[in-house]
């Protein structure tokens, strides 16, 4: 059994954002980056899967950007992925959902991966649309959304998180792609030993004009901050008066302090 | 300019969100036509064209089928954009018409301005314009960011018959957990974020609320992690909740999150983040670490 992990790197989302010099995407100097969280919920999947199936699978993960990137991938190996493809893109923030799935198609096309995780959406972006369009590309279907996944035998039944809180059921055969959300698993945290035996573990450079067949659809055309609304009141200084102020607003604009 | 609008239904029933694609058709001056797999009856108030499927014959979660049924229809209606909300139902959809047109997809959309569509980005934080290059396009609308429009009259259905295999099969649904705490009925809730930084500190936040008299909320990260139980969740997956004051700590304001508590009467927002989106939607942003603040606020109202 074989099953390919899709991860991004993502800044921090806590960091202030500006726009780069093109105006259209975030400025990347001064970002602390980490492994997209929902790509977490994904390596953790395949590798619980792996156990479940005592080491059987190949669980590779692939990763597509500068070299800094190398980090969300080693992680994903101590996580307990077994080897990794990099492609080796300086210009993948500019590529479009299209693009980047048609990347991820042209590696797995001919790899007979039985099952391929990715993450629902990116942090950063939040297209929720490249898993959905790698599964498009190959030709095998693909369930959104999961919050529960158990296999046995070559099928998969899934659990997708719905509006309201309730959870649709769903089974396929391998091979599918699934992508993850939040509350499928908890991700491991990566051990002292996983780190080091990581460290052995291949990790394959690709170069990305040998994988990229098409243009994109969609161009951004600017990255800006929301216009600001206004209307809310700002409070900034040291607690004590912080306090004091926002007591004194509760008092003065709402009915709940006595 | 022409839209083929995708309508939603669940378990039996129409879903509100369908109003808000005849809400976005309006804001763009386009005329329209709408597909949906429900069935009839359903006091759809809309006066277009309506390509209806039966989803007792072909299912209301099956991709494969969905996606044909779609693709019929753009064949005969044509349009410049298909538009889905962005939802469990739409963003799984979307993605496949698109490819099968080769269609750019350009996601969440929240407005549209100068022929672009502007979506959110960077967890809410900031705004992308894009234009799709290409000659159709298939959009999805950020749930409530578009008016809901009902429009009298009746629609002229035209029936869509499903073809094709089904690769992925539905079992059933099963229900969001029974809540045992009533958020709705609270006049004052606090809730934590992931900003508490930990579990132990929850109980900085149940202090609040207590001298509030208020309920403790969460949001859904910090229900994820276990640290509070899954019946204290507002937003989407959670409860929709509508307080005289509800206080946000830590929570910088996903949308799913603020879908669900943005009609209370009065906000505070304690975040050491100025920018976190929070702020767009408070009354007050304290912009203070909540580790010292919340106990010397609990301090005060003691």
């Amino acid at each position: 059994m074989k099953i390919l992990v899709c991860i991004k790197q993502v800044p921090d989302l806590e960091s202030r954002f500006k726009p780069n010099g093109q105006g259209v995407w975030y400025d990347e100097s001064d970002l602390a980056w980490r492994m997209n969280e929902y790509d977490e919920y994904a390596v953790e999947q395949a590798v619980q899967l792996k156990e479940q199936l005592s080491g059987a699978p190949e669980v590779t993960v692939l990763c597509i950007g500068p070299e800094r990137v190398g980090e969300a991938v080693k992680k994903a190996l101590a996580m307990g992925c077994d080897n990794a493809v990099h492609v080796q893109d300086a210009a993948v923030a500019g590529r479009d959902p299209w693009q980047i799935a048609s990347l991820i198609a042209s590696y797995a096309k001919d790899k007979g991966f039985d099952l391929i995780f990715t993450g629902m959406q990116s942090q950063d972006r939040g297209s929720s649309q490249v898993g959905v369009t790698v599964a498009e590309f190959l030709g095998v279907p693909a369930v959104t959304t999961l919050v529960g996944f158990s296999y046995d035998g070559g099928v998969v039944t899934a659990k997708r998180e719905l509006e309201g809180g309730g959870k649709g059921v769903v089974r396929l055969r391998t091979p599918a792609l699934l992508t993850c959300q939040l509350g499928l698993n908890v991700p491991r945290y990566p051990t002292l030993p996983n780190i080091m035996k990581a460290k052995k573990k291949e990790i394959l450079p690709l170069q990305v004009a040998q994988l990229l067949t098409n243009e994109p659809l969609a161009a951004t055309v600017s990255f800006h901050a929301p216009a600001k609304k206004g209307g809310g009141i700002v409070l900034e200084g040291d607690v004590g008066s912080l306090v004091d102020r926002l007591v004194g607003i509760l008092k003065d604009k709402t009915s709940v302090l006595r | 300019m022409k839209v083929l609008l995708i309508g939603e239904y669940r378990e039996g029933k129409l879903l509100e969100s369908t109003y808000e694609l005849i809400g976005f058709a309006e804001q763009l001056g386009a005329e329209s036509a709408m597909v949906l797999v429900g069935s009839e009856n359903l006091g759809l108030a809309y006066d277009g064209d309506l390509y209806l499927a039966r989803a007792a014959v072909c299912g209301e979660y099956n991709p494969d089928l969905h996606k044909q049924m779609i693709l019929e229809v753009v064949g005969k209606e044509n349009p410049d954009y298909v538009v889905f909300v962005h939802s469990s139902y739409g963003w799984d959809l979307a993605p496949r018409v698109a490819a099968q047109l080769k269609a750019a997809q350009v996601s969440e959309v929240v407005a549209v301005q100068d022929g672009a569509f502007e979506v959110g980005c960077c967890n809410g934080k900031m705004r992308r314009s894009v234009k799709p290059s290409t000659g159709k396009a298939v959009l999805t609308i950020q749930a409530g960011a578009f008016p809901a429009v009902k429009r009298d009259g009746l629609p002229r259905i035209q029936e869509l018959a499903a073809t094709g295999d089904s690769r992925v099969e539905f079992v059933g649904y099963e229900a969001a957990e029974a809540k045992d705490i009533d958020l709705t009925r609270a006049e004052i809730i606090v809730s934590a974020g992931r900003g508490i930084g930990k579990k132990d500190n929850v109980e900085l936040i149940a202090a609040l609320a207590k001298a509030l008299g208020g309920e403790l909320g969460a949001s859904r990260p910090v229900v994820d992690a276990g640290w509070v139980d899954h019946s204290h969740q507002v937003g989407t997956t959670g409860q929709a909740v509508s307080p005289k004051l509800y206080v946000a700590c830590g929570i910088s304001g996903a949308i799913q999150h603020l879908a669900g508590m943005k009609k209370s009467e009065f906000i505070v927002a304690i975040n050491k983040d100025k920018d976190a989106p929070i702020g767009e939607l408070a009354d007050v942003l304290v912009v203070a670490d909540l580790l010292q603040f919340v106990p010397a606020l609990t301090a005060k109202l003691k």
